[in-house]
């Protein structure tokens, strides 16, 4: 039975190259749209995460903070699942970041009789624990230490920064969401006209009592094929249109293999399933 | 075999298709179904078919009831119910075979299994001779008689045929008739569908049912012997007595 289905569908591909061709064609214009916001989505979630592996707690001890005490507040906020790594700055290696930072302010570094730098303890969340939250919950938690005289870890710059993370994600599903719908209404038009274009076969079989599956399956098929070129389609002219980009204007990244792998099968179960949709209401009406 | 228990079967908005209708055909048996276009015919071999449900009532055709069978399992009854039709309904393009071997293929016939059934049948309707001739190359009568083939593919109990002969001459309607009956002798029951009342009137000894305005007006089984049918059944009156009723064509 199954080779009944692949031989109908390759058979129907046969018969209507120009329509399967323009289907896959059209799909492939709505998922390139797709493909193209992956990609700007893609790199800006590069550029995020490392602006995100930047994010940390300092938290700035009193001058006449205890090293037994401050040795194991470090150990305790270690301990914090989330927390990847406490790393205690000592007011001289303070001082010697400052004068490699800010070399520009030389003159004043050199010039001081005591060092106005306090040492502090440097807080790395772990990569997936960056968030608002935790790190409010270990600040406060820093804060709480009688040794420490402030914590910083620049409230309002990771505000925005998550913002900017949540529209950028949003924006992606969003358009991803609308042009694969696009993409799957022009896969049940062409499969609906396919669907059509056989009917007389299609209810040969339902009077000589063939069953659903075996009716629809071959469209099914043909509905894979067509999302799946698209998507292949698609592919090809997003990865293009990088190149042009990189060539020419500036250097991006393209979509990772995991994209690429979940972009082409979601282009054939797309296919599917408007196939089974155009199917569907096609048998029930006939 | 087939069973019609008080079916009513309704199209909103333009009413009943066949109302309270009750009737019995047993394994084996020949019946005719006539009436006026509209009065139900199709629409009573449709729930044969199970392709309608009725609004009301229960139609059981071979074990399987209308009330009881889901859409996922209409098929099986489907294999049992040959289904013929004035227009063929052949797919173009084809061979006779071809159009055999279709049907066979669609409901899991194996491969191996499909060519010597094809022609078998096609030599049990008398066309062994026109195997890979298309469809667009045989005559009326020809073509009805690859669907018949078409119809007994899966051996089925039953054969339906809805005015199979309407397109047809007297001669190719005589052998096509002449062939249903041979089927109907090797014990598969048949009701036909026909508006043909010289057809009906060469063989009394048939059973006869007549629909109008969706009831059944006359069943020649149940009918009193030696009463002939009165107006409420124009066309049995007319095909019995040769008295032309109110209403008659």
């Amino acid at each position: 039975m199954m080779r009944y289905s692949l031989r109908e569908a390759v058979a129907a591909l046969r018969r209507a190259p120009v329509l399967v061709g323009l289907s896959a064609t059209m799909v492939a214009m709505a998922l390139f749209v797709v493909g193209l916001f992956g990609v700007a989505a893609y790199n800006l979630r590069v550029a995020l995460a490392s602006v995100e592996a930047r994010v940390e707690i300092v938290a700035y001890l009193r001058d006449d903070a205890r090293t037994t005490e401050v040795v194991l507040g470090q150990q305790e906020l270690s301990d914090i699942p989330e927390v990847e790594e406490v790393r205690l700055v000592t007011k001289e290696q303070a001082l010697a970041a400052a004068r490699v930072d800010l070399p520009e302010f030389g003159d004043v570094f050199s010039g001081l009789d005591e060092n106005p730098l306090p040492a502090s303890l440097e807080i790395r969340l772990r990569p997936g624990s960056r968030t608002q939250d935790v790190l409010e919950d270990v600040a406060h938690q820093a804060q709480l230490y009688p040794f420490v005289e402030d914590v910083r870890f620049g409230r309002d710059w990771v505000e925005r920064l998550f913002l900017l993370r949540r529209i950028g994600g949003f924006t992606t599903a969003f358009l991803g969401v609308a042009f694969g719908l696009v993409a799957a209404l022009i896969i049940a038009t062409a499969i609906r006209i396919a669907v059509f274009a056989r009917r007389d076969e299609i209810s040969i079989m339902r009077l000589v009592g063939a069953r659903n599956g075996l009716i629809r399956r071959p469209f099914l098929l043909e509905g894979a094929v067509t999302g799946l070129a698209g998507a292949v389609l698609a592919l090809a002219l997003t990865f293009l249109s990088h190149e042009l980009v990189t060539a020419f204007l500036f250097d991006i990244e393209f979509l990772p293999a995991s994209w690429i792998v979940a972009g082409v099968l979601s282009g054939a179960l797309f296919g599917i399933v408007a196939s089974a949709w155009a199917v569907r209401r096609y048998l029930r009406e006939v | 075999m087939i069973k019609f228990h008080h079916v009513t079967k309704e199209y909103p908005p333009r009413g009943k298709a066949l109302d309270d209708v009750s009737f019995h055909i047993r394994k084996g048996e020949f019946a005719f179904l006539t009436g006026h276009s509209g009065s139900g015919k199709t629409t009573t071999l449709r729930l044969i078919h199970m392709s309608e449900r009725p609004t009301d009532g229960e139609v059981r055709v071979s074990g399987f009831s209308s009330v009881r069978t889901s859409d996922r399992e209409v098929w099986k009854i489907r294999r049992r119910v040959g289904y013929v039709f004035q227009d063929f309904r052949l797919l173009p393009g084809r061979t006779a075979a071809e159009n055999v071997a279709f049907a066979l293929e669609v409901t899991g016939t194996p491969r191996s299994a499909i060519t010597p059934k094809v022609q078998r049948l096609l030599g049990q309707v008398g066309l062994s001779a026109k195997y890979g001739a298309a469809v667009e190359e045989l005559s009326g009568g020809e073509r009805q008689r690859v669907a018949i083939a078409r119809a007994l593919a899966n051996d089925p109990l039953v054969l339906l045929a809805d005015e199979a002969t309407g397109n047809l001459d007297d001669r190719a309607t005589r052998g096509v008739f002449d062939l249903v009956r041979q089927i109907n002798a090797m014990g598969m029951a048949v009701l036909m569908a026909t508006h043909d009342l010289d057809l009906i009137r060469r063989h009394p000894e048939i059973r006869l049912l007549e629909l109008a305005h969706g009831r059944l007006v006359y069943d020649s089984e149940t009918a009193e012997p030696g009463v002939p049918p009165t107006d409420a059944s124009p066309l049995s009156r007319q095909i019995r007595t040769g008295v032309t009723g109110v209403g008659a064509p």
